[in-house]
């Protein structure tokens, strides 16, 4: 099952290699990574998504908890959350598709933040499976280039990853 | 004050009381060793070969349950030790290891010896760190120590540029003796107490009853908690290849070591338990065999360890108890006096199926007159020693019978790899248990194959004056290769012959030591007797040619069920 696993780490040189080496030693999957300092620029906050059985999540977890530079580990498909991917798209915007491109963004609440004679770049925030529909709603064949962020997450309420 | 960061590095060291440094000096580290030169109360132990100096160093934290120290320079420096340094982390050693980095200025240059050496330890160290500004210094060897020892110990690593210990930089003494507190690490040392009465209640309730005791006993100095606690409940015990000497041998609860090679009576009793207490131990592959067949039959297993990582990894437990082991059964033990007295007639027919287990004498063996057979060869060395000795092995035939004929009575007086397997260890982990306990009997049980990967040590000893004996069962294979070729592979012995083997009389007086061969088996005993009370105070090589066909029983076939076991021969 997929699960989203939410991580705060200390903002030091190597700390993300201890995290992706652990998961290649041990044969985790990682489907997407994402690490950024928080408003506290000592720690970093981490969201993974992996997948794997019950046993092999809770491993996952142990594990990471582990890892002496890990200060918080919690798995967001425990809690109601919010998960968001940015995705980036450069589609060639020319003739008839120019016009379909600007409707298909703005259906998806899509933004264009760079506009060319031949093309668009599109910005589209959302979960993972609204921006896998939107990729899949246009043409194969008018996508130049596509970058995802994976996601990042966060507890509903007033529930906080603190240290 | 203003110190250098050499010397920031020796004010740490005493101030962790650190006796010995095991190393080897290099480029990147001269600035260390200047400051090393410069200083009393450390002894620096030059080995030949950087794996040995931290084998050494971690053959000292085992023997004394104190933090090892190593030195080695940067590039091959490193290198060379990871093996042991991942040796350490398999057996959660605490140690120390210090080593020299190219200067700041030149790393990711591909300077002369430079490698990326927190990258390359990253993935066998429980931490580790590169030192960049010298003012980061003290705080970080203080982190490391308390990391090395705290929690699951294992080893750390602190990678120290040269330029870093050349630079200077104001020192406050107070930060080795303030409190360190992370925010990042919070090892939990006692056991919640729900769990621990939920355990007290299921051990009381059992019909059979058995304890599983691991390492994590020995590493926590509990070995009287736990034999208070078997005896209090009066339950069988098993004591793992690490967890030997964590509970008398003597015992009449004990039942031997359980596993791949593990007694008869304490792999049924595993099978077939209803509760398994499981202290400081990990459920490795060696120890329960088959996962499947284990889970094959019903029982409720408790568990007690340290790391969390380590409960419910290969096998689901019933009652998690985290916490320092020794914690842990003092808690129990508080528990289980507090309440009713167990009630023997719970486990009286355990234990009738228990002695019927144990009479069939699965370490009987044939005797010989004409060939000297290995186990017959520990035997005497029990004997002679009187069970007091430190015995170190190495990896293959002659460490488990080692482990199953030399019945040890206390803690920390058995030094083997038993996570990673490191042939090699043997001569080094003497050297550091001779060190720390000067007035011992040391001994270094070996084979042709495992004494070779680390033979240039015998140096090192002859410059050291320790006088450890060395037993050697030479059967001119690499033993345990040549049983798993003989029992799965068609008898061919792809590998496995050792030819050219030297004269080991002749190699260890050529490094200045006593040398002795044994042909026969009517000569162990004299020569055993000549070794350690004769030259009591020198090295002696001891070259026992054994029986070449002889194999290690009883054995779990690899992929097989605990009571799969392969009895000798003879018994079948």
């Amino acid at each position: 099952m997929r699960h989203v696993i939410s991580l705060l780490i200390e903002n030091e040189s190597g700390a993300l290699s201890r995290v992706s080496g652990l998961f290649s030693a041990r044969g985790y999957n990682i489907e997407s990574l994402t690490v950024a300092p928080t408003e506290d620029a000592s720690m970093s906050r981490m969201t993974l998504v992996t997948g794997g059985s019950d046993d092999v999540i809770e491993q996952i977890t142990k594990q990471l908890n582990k890892l002496v530079d890990v200060i918080k580990v919690t798995d967001l498909n425990e809690m109601p959350s919010i998960e968001r991917e940015l995705l980036l798209l450069k589609v060639r915007a020319t003739g008839a598709a120019r016009e379909e491109m600007k409707r298909m963004a703005d259906i998806f609440r899509a933004r264009i933040i760079d506009v060319t004679e031949a093309s668009y770049i599109i910005e589209l925030t959302g979960s993972q499976k609204k921006l896998d529909a939107f990729l899949a709603a246009i043409d194969p064949a008018l996508v130049a280039e596509a970058v995802r962020s994976g996601a990042c997450g966060m507890a509903r309420g007033e529930r906080v990853l603190k240290p | 004050m203003t110190l250098t960061g050499a010397e920031i590095l020796i004010k740490c060291l005493h101030h962790e009381k650190t006796e010995y440094v095991f190393g080897y000096p290099g480029g990147a580290v001269l600035f260390l060793y200047d400051a090393l030169f410069q200083q009393d109360g450390i002894r620096h132990v030059l080995v030949r070969h950087e794996q040995a100096a931290v084998h050494a160093a971690d053959g000292y934290a085992r023997s004394t349950g104190k933090t090892g120290v190593a030195l080695v320079t940067s590039g091959p420096g490193a290198t060379n030790a990871v093996t042991g340094i991942a040796t350490a982390y398999y057996d959660s050693i605490p140690i120390v290891v210090i080593s020299g980095q190219v200067a700041t200025a030149f790393i990711g240059q591909d300077a002369f010896q430079e490698v990326d050496t927190v990258g390359v330890t990253r993935p066998c160290v429980k931490h580790n760190f590169l030192v960049r500004d010298v003012r980061d210094l003290a705080l970080t060897l203080k982190k490391a120590f308390y990391l090395a020892r705290s929690g699951r110990p294992g080893p750390v690593v602190v990678d120290i540029p040269k330029d870093v210990s050349a630079a200077a930089c104001e020192f406050d003494e107070n930060v080795f003796s303030t409190e360190l507190s992370m925010r990042s690490y919070n090892p939990v040392i006692r056991g919640h107490h729900g769990q621990i009465k939920k355990a007290a209640q299921m051990l009381l309730e059992a019909r059979r009853p058995m304890i599983y005791a691991g390492g994590g006993v020995v590493l926590s100095d509990s070995a009287e908690e736990l034999t208070r606690l078997a005896r209090l409940l009066n339950v069988p015990v098993t004591t793992t290849l690490m967890g030997l000497g964590g509970f008398p041998a003597s015992d009449k609860r004990y039942l031997g070591m359980p596993g791949m090679h593990g007694t008869y009576e304490a792999n049924m009793s595993m099978h077939h338990s209803d509760v398994l207490l499981a202290i400081g131990a990990r459920f490795d592959d060696r120890v329960i065999g088959n996962v499947e067949h284990f889970a094959s039959e019903q029982r409720k297993i408790i568990h007690i360890d340290v790391d969390p990582a380590s409960i419910s990894k290969r096998v689901k437990v019933d009652t998690p108890i985290v916490g320092n082991v020794k914690d842990v059964l003092e808690q129990l033990i508080r528990q289980l006096e507090s309440g009713a007295a167990p009630n023997p007639a719970n486990t009286a027919e355990w234990w009738k199926r228990i002695e019927e287990w144990r009479t069939r004498q699965c370490l009987a063996y044939k005797p010989s007159t004409e060939l000297i057979k290995p186990q017959f060869v520990i035997q005497k060395l029990l004997e002679i020693t009187g069970g007091e000795a430190i015995i170190t092995s190495d990896v293959g035939q002659h460490q488990m019978w080692t482990a199953q004929y030399y019945r040890f009575e206390q803690p920390r007086r058995w030094l083997n790899s038993g996570g990673l397997g490191t042939m090699g260890v043997g001569l080094p982990y003497a050297m550091g248990a001779q060190l720390a306990h000067p007035g011992k009997t040391v001994a270094c049980v070996t084979g042709e194959g495992s004494i070779q990967m680390n033979i240039q040590e015998l140096s090192t000893c002859r410059q050291f004056r320790l006088p450890i004996k060395i037993c050697l069962l030479n059967n001119r294979y690499l033993g345990m290769v040549r049983q798993w070729q003989q029992m799965f592979h068609g008898q061919r012995y792809s590998g496995s012959y050792m030819d050219s083997l030297p004269d080991f009389v002749k190699l260890a007086e050529a490094y200045g030591h006593v040398g002795i061969r044994v042909d026969k088996p009517g000569d162990v005993e004299a020569a055993l007797r000549e070794a350690f009370t004769t030259h009591k105070n020198e090295l002696v090589f001891l070259d026992f040619q054994i029986d070449r066909s002889e194999n290690v029983y009883p054995m779990v076939p690899g992929g097989k069920g605990l009571t799969e076991m392969v009895l000798p021969a003879e018994e079948l």
